[in-house]
């Protein structure tokens, strides 16, 4: 080993190391303690969480199975989640090469309000289209609060800024050279587009897809005046049940939901490297 | 194989002008090289060529076939980008054969074609590889092979070296003249590198502000060049200002008088003085009516820079490093020394502003 390595190697780590090393942990602790939490007492053999907890158990996993509602709400949020995501990115997808490449008057204006539902708060906006919907209702006779349809659509809106903005940095990073190269071996515009541009923003797209279905899959506020009867996300049936009783059978619910999350984004990370992406 | 005419090429935009009524014709087989600085119009002028850019007026022919208002993806031209712009999704392979598979080919008739040219640019063991998983010289040879495979009638390189190491720039240089001679290709090179231009290019293009200054072969441009501006993007040079005080005669600004004599086509404007520094020889002592201080002595390798203070002007002198027991060896800067030119090797040109 050359001596400069071994010197830096023995040498007394500067304070402003230590410091930086130090508030990185503290920095993760803060992030991933609540979780590591949840997860934990949901294994804890007692209603009131205590430390240590006199035994571990999967009981509330099964107290949670026996429960119609969190089934029902899982495949209702899955169904909703994957259905605003693949409404939501194709439209986002639109918008943003809109955005970047098309040239008309009030671009500027047009990107700002596609991201400006992330700045309204979702019980706001849940209010606006609650009542939204209604007038609607009446103007067109039909049901659209309470339905699956109604409530599809307004997590759409929560897809489109996230697909908005991960599709526009992904397509502002894009070597337009490519494209030019590809013209000049032959293609026209629309082959230029299908075989050159839209394979080189998939990093995006498919992270757009990801964090909308996160975005969706986890929505409580916007859907709280939106959902029906038997038609109620996984988040509302857990604020349900918290109405009436606290015990880990929720933190069992929320570890899956955790669970569903994480493998989400490991399997969508083996595909894009979503550090790069996002 | 086609030949290329430029007539009267302009590009606008908006109110500035970054190609001015451009005249150029490129013989089938040749390499003509547009040099300039950043901004004179040179990859402008190129990519008008290639389609990317709309011009202003003026025609592009191919043959006696006016392309000017065919759209890129209808021109058969083979480019090879500055940064490659190879198709990060595609390997090597599918890179070169995305222009066959845009001519119709069958995938058995591609494949075969893929092979040989892969093979020409000896890459035929990358073929499956990514282009993130090539280094950059053998990323350019992809985007070489995917430029010639189509058979192009127009070969265009757009700083074709400029992403390569000093050493690999050297080898891929002549590798891609061999190359553009033995295929016969017609070639429009864009380069701000004269050195690029000089060993490659049957011919040089030198622009300027959208404009051509001067074009010719690169002896040309280098031993005659049309004015100071050409002298000095060419080559290295001493530029003196001043005037012709007679037939063998120079005075510079400063009251220096230097020998010169009248070449052919000099011209009536010319007011200043160009020589290029490996044309001056350069002895110790203050011997002769040129001497001076030294001011730096530059060791390069197999030749030696000196710089030369004569009264107000400085001279740069490029020598073939004398051996160690030459008296010329010891030269150290304050030392005097006297400076020599054959009176044909400067040329008056006019100055220009730059």
């Amino acid at each position: 080993m050359p001596a400069s390595l071994l010197a830096n190697l023995t040498e007394r780590p500067s304070f402003n190391r230590v410091l930086m090393r130090t508030l990185v942990v503290v920095a993760y602790v803060i992030i991933f303690a609540p979780v590591a939490m949840i997860v934990a007492t949901s294994f804890f053999a007692q209603e009131i969480v205590s430390f240590p907890p006199p035994a571990l158990t999967w009981d509330w996993y099964l107290n949670a199975w026996d429960k119609p509602e969190f089934l029902r709400g899982l495949v209702t949020s899955l169904q909703v989640a994957l259905l605003a995501a693949a409404i939501g990115v194709p439209i986002g997808t639109a918008a943003a090469l809109a955005i970047v490449r098309g040239q008309f008057p009030g671009k500027q204006v047009i990107g700002a309000l596609l991201l400006a539902p992330l700045a309204v708060p979702g019980v706001v906006a849940g209010s606006g289209l609650y009542m939204f919907y209604v007038l609607a209702e009446n103007a067109l006779d039909r049901d659209i609060k309470a339905t699956t349809q109604g409530l599809v659509a307004a997590h759409v809106l929560l897809t489109i800024p996230w697909t908005v903005r991960l599709v526009v940095a992904s397509l502002q990073g894009l070597d337009r050279a490519a494209e030019e190269a590809a013209a000049n071996l032959g293609a026209g515009p629309f082959t230029v587009f299908r075989r050159i541009t839209l394979p080189m923003m998939r990093p995006g797209i498919v992270a757009a897809a990801m964090f909308s279905f996160i975005q969706s899959f986890e929505n409580l506020d916007l859907s709280l005046l939106l959902v029906g009867p038997g038609r109620i996300t996984l988040p509302v049936a857990m604020l349900n049940y918290l109405e009436f009783r606290i015990d880990p059978t929720l933190a069992a619910v929320a570890t899956v939901q955790i669970l569903i999350v994480g493998v989400l984004m490991v399997v969508t990370d083996r595909f894009v490297k979503l550090s790069r992406v996002v | 194989m086609a030949s290329l005419s430029i007539e009267n090429l302009t590009k606008r935009f908006g109110t500035s002008v970054a190609v001015d009524g451009l005249d150029l014709a490129v013989q089938e087989g040749e390499l003509v090289a547009l040099l300039g600085p950043s901004g004179c119009g040179k990859t402008t002028t190129l990519r008008m060529v290639a389609g990317f850019l709309p011009p202003t007026s003026g025609r592009v022919l191919f043959d006696t076939e006016d392309v000017t208002r065919l759209p890129a993806h209808k021109r058969s031209t083979g480019m090879v980008f500055q940064s490659y712009a190879l198709f990060p999704h595609m390997t090597a392979a599918q890179n070169v054969g995305f222009g066959l598979e845009m001519r119709g080919l069958g995938a058995a008739e591609r494949q075969a074609q893929i092979e040989k040219v892969l093979k020409l640019v000896r890459l035929s063991h990358l073929a499956a590889r990514f282009p993130r998983e090539l280094s950059g010289g053998q990323q350019q040879r992809v985007a070489l092979a995917r430029a010639l495979v189509i058979k192009p009638k127009l070969f265009l390189l757009d700083e074709p070296l400029s992403n390569l190491d000093a050493k690999l720039r050297a080898e891929v240089r002549i590798e891609i003249r061999a190359l553009q001679q033995r295929l016969g290709l017609t070639t429009l090179m864009v380069t701000h590198d004269r050195e690029e231009a000089l060993t490659m290019a049957d011919r040089l293009v030198v622009m300027e502000s959208g404009r051509v200054r001067q074009i010719g072969s690169p002896r040309d441009l280098y031993d005659a060049p049309q004015d100071a501006f050409v002298a000095d993007f060419v080559g290295r040079c001493n530029i003196l200002a001043g005037r012709r005080e007679s037939e063998t005669q120079f005075r510079t600004e400063s009251g220096l008088v230097l020998s010169v004599d009248i070449a052919p086509n000099e011209s009536k404007n010319a007011n200043a003085f160009a020589l290029r520094p490996e044309r001056i020889s350069i002895q110790p002592g203050a011997k002769g009516d040129l001497h001076g201080a030294v001011q730096a002595v530059t060791y390069l390798g197999s030749q030696t820079e000196y710089h030369v203070r004569i009264g107000e002007e400085i001279f740069v002198v490029i020598q073939q490093t004398p051996d160690a027991n030459e008296p010329l060896a010891s030269v150290r800067p304050e030392d005097q020394v006297s400076l020599h030119w054959d009176r044909k090797s400067p040329r008056l040109v006019p100055q220009t502003s730059v």
